[in-house]
């Protein structure tokens, strides 16, 4: 499974010479970061690599500051609403995104909210909204409810009892979504390629293709450089909360 | 449907009862700050985006948009090249979906087997499934390049160098869609092989102990009591799979843009195209409805399957 990141790996430190030689070696025989450098001096590299941190963190935060609530009353009230809700997970998640964007492009623009940070934010809070209920409801469901009803029976309403009693216990829950939400953001191509136009605007992704050129004739070199680059943060995220990512989209996919 | 099954507190505590109007109240209060986004930038644009498929809109142009009725759908349906690509779109989503299916039941079996595994499987999972796919595509690029890949050569040193010298897999009329679909399936198996060692958790081990007692060697254990077991969440997770990738669009836009001669557009890809680069938004809407059409009977299988499946137990 790992051999194509190994190859990504060996030639983003291979200089010119061994990428243009017949016969490719697994470890580049004169390492180089010569590469890195090329890949910066390519593409303005460090800006999308702003403007994605920029998009992931606020829309991550935000999506889990919407969420969190929401999520902990479809754990805990089950009527018409907790099911349409759990419906639309599923569904939303099924849709063809073309049927989705060419609307979000036309209420965007007519905001003037297109090849915006801020429009491709708003398009990113709802994009993770879905998943986002569908993990934190799984977290709030393994809180025990006896807990909840003892500050009930004190007095407190809901918005009490989620922001002294639940919260604190799902802590670790939101933290795994917050981040994987960010991952989210942080890799998404497709509404980042239509609703942003202007090149200091773009994210790493959208940047990352600008290396491959017109007609697929690419500098290897700098493009495995960059895209070496761009995984970095989520797969050093990843490895943090896989655990608690595959326990709770679990816990959505077979308890719901 | 856990919390469902365990034991309900007998009765509601009265405080809680009385205290019922105002809660609800404050359920609301709770469930708006999603429900307005979700309302206003999700389920809008899809009831709009389907509206759209009914009219002639075009970006940019200066005449209003007027509805057409069903034009864009007899269009469609004489368009051979959208019939191509939607095709394209099957063989690719069978194509991936299936050997990812398979694979991943397998590795899966194996490291539910050998538990001391399991974090290796864990941390080669992350590779795949962490990565942004843009990067995914490049990285196979790189893997693929006739030149400077590490597939050719390993033909070469395989000595196979027939079938791999200086070969274009990406570029070739007949390689590249498979090439493509083995792309895909790397990328999706990692999940896949995680969500099927979770259902085989839930497999109860004194059945598979019992069976292995009245002598059920392990192709019976597993016909009889793994897969029962398993049915529900592997039917989701293929049918979520094919989804997914009969809807997928960043992979196969970085590896090969559609091409050689249109060879590898996936619906999406071509929807973007006509949306985005020639700016038929009605025609491509209409695209992405006829895209839903295939889904839907999908989900509906998978729904239909899981009730069954919720049926059994």
């Amino acid at each position: 499974m790992a051999f194509p990141f190994l190859w990504l790996l060996s030639t983003a430190f291979k200089p010119p010479r061994e990428l243009a030689g017949l016969h490719p070696t697994w470890i580049p025989e004169a390492p180089t970061l010569d590469n890195f450098r090329q890949a910066f001096a390519q593409q303005p590299l460090a800006a999308a690599a702003g403007n994605s941190l920029l998009a992931a963190a606020v829309s991550a935060l935000l999506a889990i500051l919407l969420a969190t609530p929401m999520a902990y009353v479809l754990a805990r009230v089950r009527n018409r609403l907790s099911r349409a809700a759990t419906g639309w997970v599923v569904i939303s998640q099924a849709f063809p995104l073309v049927l989705v964007i060419i609307p979000l492009f036309l209420i965007l623009k007519g905001l003037h909210l297109v090849d915006s940070r801020i429009g491709l934010i708003m398009v990113y809070v709802v994009w993770s909204l879905p998943f986002a209920l569908w993990m934190l409801t799984g977290y709030v469901r393994s809180v025990p409810r006896e807990l909840e009803e003892a500050a009930a029976m004190d007095g407190a309403g809901r918005l009490r009892t989620l922001v002294s009693v639940t919260a604190p216990l799902l802590a670790p829950g939101i933290v795994a979504t917050a981040l994987f939400a960010f991952i989210t953001a942080w890799n998404e191509f497709f509404f980042a390629l239509v609703l942003l136009k202007s090149p200091e605007k773009q994210t790493l992704p959208v940047v990352l293709t600008h290396f491959l050129g017109a007609e697929g004739v690419a500098d290897l070199g700098p493009l495995a450089a960059a895209a070496l680059l761009a995984t970095l943060p989520s797969l050093l995220l990843f490895a943090v909360i896989q655990r608690r990512i595959t326990g709770g989209m679990l816990a959505g996919a077979v308890k719901s | 449907m856990t919390l469902a099954t365990a034991p309900r507190r007998p009765t509601a505590p009265a405080a809680d009862r009385a205290a019922r109007p105002r809660r609800d109240l404050g359920a609301w209060f709770l469930v708006l700050p999603a429900l307005l986004p979700i309302l206003v930038l999700s389920v809008g644009p899809l009831l709009y985006g389907i509206g759209l498929a009914f009219t002639d809109a075009q970006s940019g142009r200066t005449q209003a948009t007027r509805f057409v009725g069903l034009l864009n759908f007899s269009d469609l349906f004489q368009d051979s090249l959208f019939w191509d690509s939607f095709r394209i779109g099957l063989i690719w989503a069978f194509g991936v979906t299936v050997p990812q299916f398979l694979l991943a039941l397998g590795l899966a079996l194996l490291l539910h087997l050998d538990l001391r595994l399991r974090w290796l499987a864990r941390a080669l999972a992350i590779i795949p499934w962490a990565m942004p796919e843009v990067v995914v595509g490049i990285m196979w690029r790189l893997v693929y390049h006739p030149d400077a890949g590490i597939l050719n050569e390993t033909l070469r040193d395989l000595g196979l160098s027939g079938a791999g010298d200086g070969r274009d897999w990406l570029s070739g009329l007949a390689t590249a869609l498979p090439a493509v679909i083995v792309v895909g399936v790397w990328a999706g198996m990692p999940q896949t092989t995680v969500t099927l060692l979770a259902g085989l958790q839930n497999v109860p081990r004194e059945l598979h102990e019992a069976a292995s007692m009245d002598g059920a060697g392990a192709w019976r254990r597993f016909r009889t009591v793994t897969w029962p077991a398993l049915r529900p969440i592997a039917l989701a997770v293929t049918a979520l799979n094919f989804i997914w990738n009969f809807n997928s669009f960043a992979l196969v836009f970085v590896l090969t843009d559609g091409g050689p001669g249109g060879r590898t557009r996936l619906p999406m890809l071509f929807a973007y195209e006509e949306a985005f680069r020639y700016g038929q938004f009605g025609y491509a809407a209409t695209m992405g409805l006829a895209m839903v059409a295939v889904i839907s009977v999908l989900l509906a299988l998978y729904l239909v399957g899981r009730l069954k499946g919720d049926d059994d137990r």
